[in-house]
């Protein structure tokens, strides 16, 4: 179709350089960066205000909490030092000051800087989420592409079985797959050991309802895909059962998976605050939790936004993914 | 729940319609039976387990599940079938509660996005992004720092969780239908603007949150279940579903009942209530 | 262009497909029965028929691909000289392809719209032949070239949606004659296509067919097939009612049912005259306007026996003409409408460019135009569905864009709408009459004008002749043309003095959509109606309007009384479209 300018004669390089600088910025990495450093700032903001919610005085939390009995002269220092005597604006600025900088302040309970602390429990975090992601999406792939090719008990059966994955809680999988693999079976250590071992069955316990969750999304856009049109071309070519699976309507049901999976990769983070904690696993999770046990603020500040930090990426990742897939432009 | 998945369900629903399936399946037939089984035991708790759920009976401490006790009893000799039934009035109450906020909230969060033109969604939107970098339970949590565990404090961190999911959902169909062909059919019909929210556009959107929200109350008591589970939520001696799981915790070798019993209902009902919402759906406007 | 066919093994003459007493049934449900034909290499049978005359099975079981649950059953089934009877499922995978190829329609969505093109293409070569990757791309830039895509090399990379509607179909073409099979197969390969683009589809199915490929061409569109097919078979009810050679099918037809379909194609047929036949069981009734009713209960008007041809009803419609004209009162205005709008990747496109028209009491204005050409958007500036970016429209003479939304709903009644999508301008929870009543009662159950309203719901269902038993019914469970005449219905609610259809009958059947353009003609002269009539279909165009204008790239291009633009065109576009239409050939008058 061709592009016409409106009618009116105007300056001819105006318009299509303008067009041109609107192009670049619509870029989605441009976007997504952008997107994702405001949020970043957001997530602080509502946390500091959050915070500031708490009941008590922070600087007897700074000292142990309400009944560390601390001095007078202990706590005006510490107010000094952390500014809490200042305007609430003003804390604020400290506060983006000091986050910007990546210095995301001192436990209050465990008396080490936080950022040191988190990062080093980053990796088993991040190990932990991103294989049950993976596990996740070949159990789904295997049991959609498994039950779509039976009749309509195979289909029922490969349903039911996605619908309880995906109701199965965490705490209790968990300890359901304790009693059966450690205490019934002994195959397999109750806490997680350092190496590979110790990850089995944290990774199936959260890999488990994810899987479940995504092959109901996945079962969908199969059943479609394998109505439509494009498919019959493809059988009319001679192309078998397999071959349309893979060939074809994997990349179809793929898609909204992949769309989610920035969505999956948060909610497995938050998964893993029980599975840290069931299997004594070392990570942000069960960090998390112990520092919201003991109101440690710095901690939980930190872990949120490593958190953030982490989801965002994902989205990114998630969206170049799906673009790539599906280049038609913006689903859903 | 993400909008994706309601998207999912919506077209599921959509091509279920058309095969035509009118009948009940045995799973729904399942789902229906649990969900009497809750009902009365969420009312009438003591209809179906007479005993008094915080009844300590030290010699009968660790009893596996036998005829006198159907599930078991735990580390004081409480009997647990009683504990879950009567359990089950606090889960259900927590479910529906978390849920009716997080649709609530959803929808007016929703609702102002979808209805109060494009600044107004640009920002809310931005809100609803933020507040997805709190992924799952990283909300609830913040919550609680702030306001103390406790069994009240749960359910409503529960529900704020849920209600950027449905919000955005809302918003989501929301557009759909007011950008929808019915609705400039109507228009050129010269229908006023409070005329098209009335007569088209409320009732079209709020058609799917029932099934959303029957959905959402599994979803809720699962939540709130990994709450107290974690300590955060209902605390002990209180029968709730998640604190018995977590008080079995320490007896996994000895005592698997404890835990495992608590759980199962926890699976049955949030099972119960996906398959529940999935049936209406199916049926609702069946035509 | 030449689509080589390598000299196969198969002898030339006998048929490339043999089909003898073939039945297919679902269950219970027979689709299809006792149908026989045969394909002859380098000519073209068509197999002509309305939805659900079990066409698509019958071609699909040529390719093992009748459907699930489907029994198939014949005497013979052959292709290329073998049997295909009873095979096993691998051994059909072995013919697919090589033996008989498959051409949809909408190659939108019958390509994989997440692949490449040129993979979607040399999947048969990929399949049936051991050919390399790199011997594979040469062979599919050989194919999109023979198809006539220029620019092969990239155009392979290319997935469909970035392709016009014209290269996608002819890709897809491609990708079923990779092999060069002797028999293809084209299931409604034009429906969804402009014009000209349906010309050139046609054009490369005529020179595959001269290169010796035997095609079963399957559509619902005579006029189409009458360009391509050598033969014509007509389906009803899964039977074939009436065979023959082309020419003489179209000129001679025996079966009431193909009469039917001659008679419904709109093209050619004089303003006013009717198009829809009696269906052939009923017997016409006394009372020409209320009609006959038909088995499913849709009244079918008779048709006084001579209202076809003939030179009476010319002078009568030319004289219809002339008073409207004089009468000279304009409804509706439309005065140097223009709209851009910002495409996604940001550039910025001019949907809508200077458009005026004026459309004057009792007569049709016909806007026509392919795709991209502005008309729909024209369509919704007219109803101030959105705001022009310049110039206005004016309703009886009334500003109807420029004021606000409260003074402009007083003036909404007198201009209704009917659409191409009809199931979807309808609100889904209601039924049909919960449609009327709410369009009776302006939206306002409680109003005053509610007591009277069942009875006048009643009258609308009447005048659009559906049976009363429908009310209760929801839209989707209505057939395509109930469901536009239940659209009729609900614009005629308000009198408007304007009718705006802008696709009405584009997705119907031919003979349903007689029917229905036969109403909206009723309609016009019973209620003054004046009608703004948009379609990319020059026949319809032709056939129900009393001025056109011709809509290119968002300009008219062309606009005057109908008679005088169809008959000598002034603007090369126009001649271009008139060229591309599929006509009837000329002969023996059309039967009556």
């Amino acid at each position: 179709m061709r592009t016409r300018t409106s009618s009116t004669p105007a300056i001819v390089g105006s318009p299509a350089r303008r067009d041109r600088v609107r192009r670049v910025l619509r870029h989605p990495v441009l976007v997504h960066s952008a997107g994702g450093v405001f949020v970043l700032w957001a997530v602080a903001t509502l946390t500091f205000f959050a915070v500031r919610l708490i009941p008590g005085d922070p600087a007897q939390a700074v000292l142990g909490g309400p009944g560390s009995q601390a001095s007078p002269e202990a706590l005006a220092a510490v107010r000094a030092e952390y500014g809490f005597d200042q305007p609430l604006f003003v804390q604020y600025l400290r506060e983006l000051g000091r986050l910007a900088t990546g210095d995301l302040g001192r436990s209050y309970a465990l008396n080490m800087d936080v950022a040191p602390l988190l990062l080093a429990q980053l990796g088993g975090t991040l190990t932990l989420a991103l294989l049950s992601l993976a596990v996740a999406w070949l159990l789904a792939l295997a049991l959609a592409t498994w039950s779509t090719q039976g009749g309509r008990a195979a289909r029922a059966f490969g349903s039911g079985l996605e619908i309880t994955a995906a109701a199965l809680p965490h705490f209790w999988l968990a300890t359901a797959l304790i009693i059966v693999f450690s205490t019934g079976l002994g195959l397999l250590p109750p806490i997680s050991v350092p190496g590979p071992v110790g990850l089995i069955l944290p990774v199936l316990t959260l890999a488990v309802p994810l899987a479940g969750f995504l092959g109901q999304i996945m079962r969908e856009s199969f059943e479609a895909a394998l109505e439509s049109p494009f498919v019959l071309s493809a059988r009319a070519r001679g192309e078998g059962e397999l071959g349309i699976r893979f060939v074809h309507v994997l990349r179809h049901a793929a898609l909204p998976a992949v769309n989610l999976s920035g969505w999956a990769f948060g909610s497995l983070i938050s998964g893993a605050v029980v599975v840290e904690t069931i299997f004594a696993r070392p990570g942000l999770g069960r960090t998390l939790l112990n520092a919201v046990t003991v109101r440690d603020v710095p901690v939980v500040i930190g872990v949120v936004l490593i958190v953030a930090l982490a989801y965002i990426v994902m989205t990114l990742a998630t969206d170049l993914a799906g673009a790539a897939l599906d280049p038609r432009g913006k689903r859903a | 729940m993400s909008e994706l998945e309601v998207q999912a369900t919506l077209s599921r629903g959509e091509r279920e319609r058309r095969r035509g399936r009118g009948r009940v399946t045995p799973f729904e037939l399942l789902a229906v039976v649990v969900a009497l089984f809750l009902l009365v035991a969420g009312l009438m708790p003591g209809l179906l387990a007479p005993g008094d759920p915080l009844g300590i009976d030290p010699n009968a401490a660790f009893g596996p599940p036998s005829a006198a006790h159907w599930f078991g009893t735990d580390e004081s000799g409480r009997d647990i079938w009683t504990r879950v039934v009567h359990g089950a009035g606090t889960s259900l109450l927590i479910g529906f509660a978390a849920t009716a906020i997080g649709l609530g909230l959803g929808l007016v969060l929703g609702t102002v996005a979808g209805m109060l033109g494009p600044v107004v969604d640009f920002s809310v939107n931005r809100l609803l992004e933020v507040l997805f970098a709190f992924p799952g339970l990283l909300l609830a949590l913040l919550f609680i720092l702030i306001f103390g565990p406790g069994v009240w404090t749960a359910t409503v961190a529960v529900g704020l969780s849920a209600a950027p999911g449905y919000a955005r959902i809302i918003r989501g169909q929301l557009i759909a239908v007011r950008r929808s062909a019915f609705v400039e059919a109507a228009t050129v019909l010269g229908r006023t603007p409070r005329q098209l929210l009335v007569r088209h556009i409320l009732p079209n959107t709020l058609a799917p949150l029932f099934v959303l929200g029957t959905l959402g109350v599994g979803q809720a008591i699962v939540w709130a279940s990994a709450l107290s589970y974690l300590g955060l939520g209902a605390q002990p001696p209180a029968a709730e579903w998640g604190a018995m799981l977590s008080a079995g915790r320490t007896y996994l070798t000895t005592a698997w009942w404890m835990s495992f019993f608590p759980g199962l209902v926890i699976v049955l009902t949030a099972v119960a209530a996906t398959v529940l919402g999935r049936a209406i759906e199916r049926r609702a406007r069946y035509a | 262009m030449s689509v080589g066919r390598s000299a196969g093994p198969h002898p030339a003459g006998a048929p490339v497909a043999r089909v003898r007493n073939l039945t297919v049934a679902f269950g219970d449900n027979t689709v299809v029965s006792d149908v026989s034909f045969d394909v002859e290499p380098g000519r073209c049978l068509a197999l002509v028929g309305e939805s659900g005359s079990g066409k698509s099975v019958t071609a699909r079981s040529l390719l093992g691909l009748a459907g699930a649950g489907a029994s198939v059953h014949a005497d013979e089934l052959g292709i290329a000289g073998s049997s295909v009877l009873g095979l096993s499922e691998r051994a059909w995978r072995r013919r697919r392809g090589r033996d008989v190829g498959l051409v949809l329609q909408d190659a939108l969505v019958s390509l994989d719209p997440l692949r490449p093109v040129g993979r979607e293409v040399a999947d048969s070569l990929r399949l049936h032949t051991p050919l390399g990757a790199a011997a594979r791309q040469a062979r599919v830039r050989e194919l999109l070239a023979a198809v006539g895509l220029p620019d092969a090399g990239q155009r392979m990379r290319q997935r469909s949606g970035e392709l016009s509607g014209g290269q996608r179909q002819r890709a897809l073409i491609a990708a079923a004659i990779a092999l060069d099979p002797p028999l293809l197969i084209a299931d409604e390969p034009t429906t969804a296509l402009d014009v000209t683009v349906q010309a050139q589809v046609l054009e490369l199915l005529e020179s595959l067919k001269k290169a010796g490929t035997g095609i079963l061409l399957i559509s619902h569109d005579l006029a189409v097939v009458s360009r391509v097919a050598d033969d014509i078979a007509v389906m009803s009810a899964g039977r074939i009612v009436e065979t023959g050679p082309t020419a003489q099918l179209l000129s001679a037809p025996t079966h009431p049912i193909t009469r039917r379909m001659l008679a419904a194609i709109p093209a050619g047929v004089p303003r006013g005259a009717t198009l829809a036949l009696p269906h052939p069981v009923r017997s016409p009734l006394a009372d020409a306007r209320n009609g006959s009713r038909g088995r499913d209960g849709a009244m079918i008007p008779t048709t006084a026996t001579d209202s076809r041809a003939g030179a009476s009803e010319e002078a009568r419609a030319e004289a219809r003409w002339d008073a409207r004209q004089r009468a000279s009162e304009v409804v509706l205005e439309a005065r140097g409408l223009s709209k851009e709008f910002r495409r996604p990747d940001g550039t910025r496109q001019l949907a809508v460019d200077n458009v005026s028209f004026a459309l004057h009491r009792g007569t049709t204005l016909g806007i026509v135009g392919e795709s991209g050409s502005g008309k729909t958007t024209t369509a919704r500036l007219v109803l101030a569905l959105t705001t022009p970016d310049a110039g206005e429209v004016r309703l009886l003479g009334q500003p109807f864009t420029g004021i606000p939304e409260g003074e402009r709903r007083t003036l909404r009644p007198a201009i209704g709408a009917v659409y191409q999508d009809a199931l979807g301008s309808f609100d889904p929870r209601f039924t049909v009459r919960e449609i009327l009543h709410d369009a009776v009662t302006g939206g306002r159950p409680r109003s005053p004008a509610s007591a009277a309203a069942p009875a006048r719901v009643a009258e609308l269902v009447d005048a659009v002749a559906l049976p009363q038993t429908l009310l209760e019914r929801r839209p989707l469970a209505l057939s395509g043309g109930q469901r536009q005449r239940v659209s009729i219905a609900r614009a005629l609610a308000a009198r408007p003095d304007v009718l705006v259809c802008d696709e009405p009958v584009s997705a119907l059947d031919v003979t349903v959509q007689a029917q229905v353009l036969d109403l909206l003609d009723e309609l016009q002269r019973e209620l003054g109606l004046s009608l703004l009539f948009i379609s990319h279909d020059l026949g319809v165009v032709q056939h129900m309007s009393d001025t056109v204008a011709v809509m290119q790239n968002g300009c008219i291009v062309e606009t005057g009384d109908a008679a005088s633009v169809f008959e000598a065109p002034a603007h090369p576009y126009t001649r271009q479209l008139l060229n591309a239409v599929p006509l009837l050939p000329a002969g023996p008058a059309r039967p009556a």
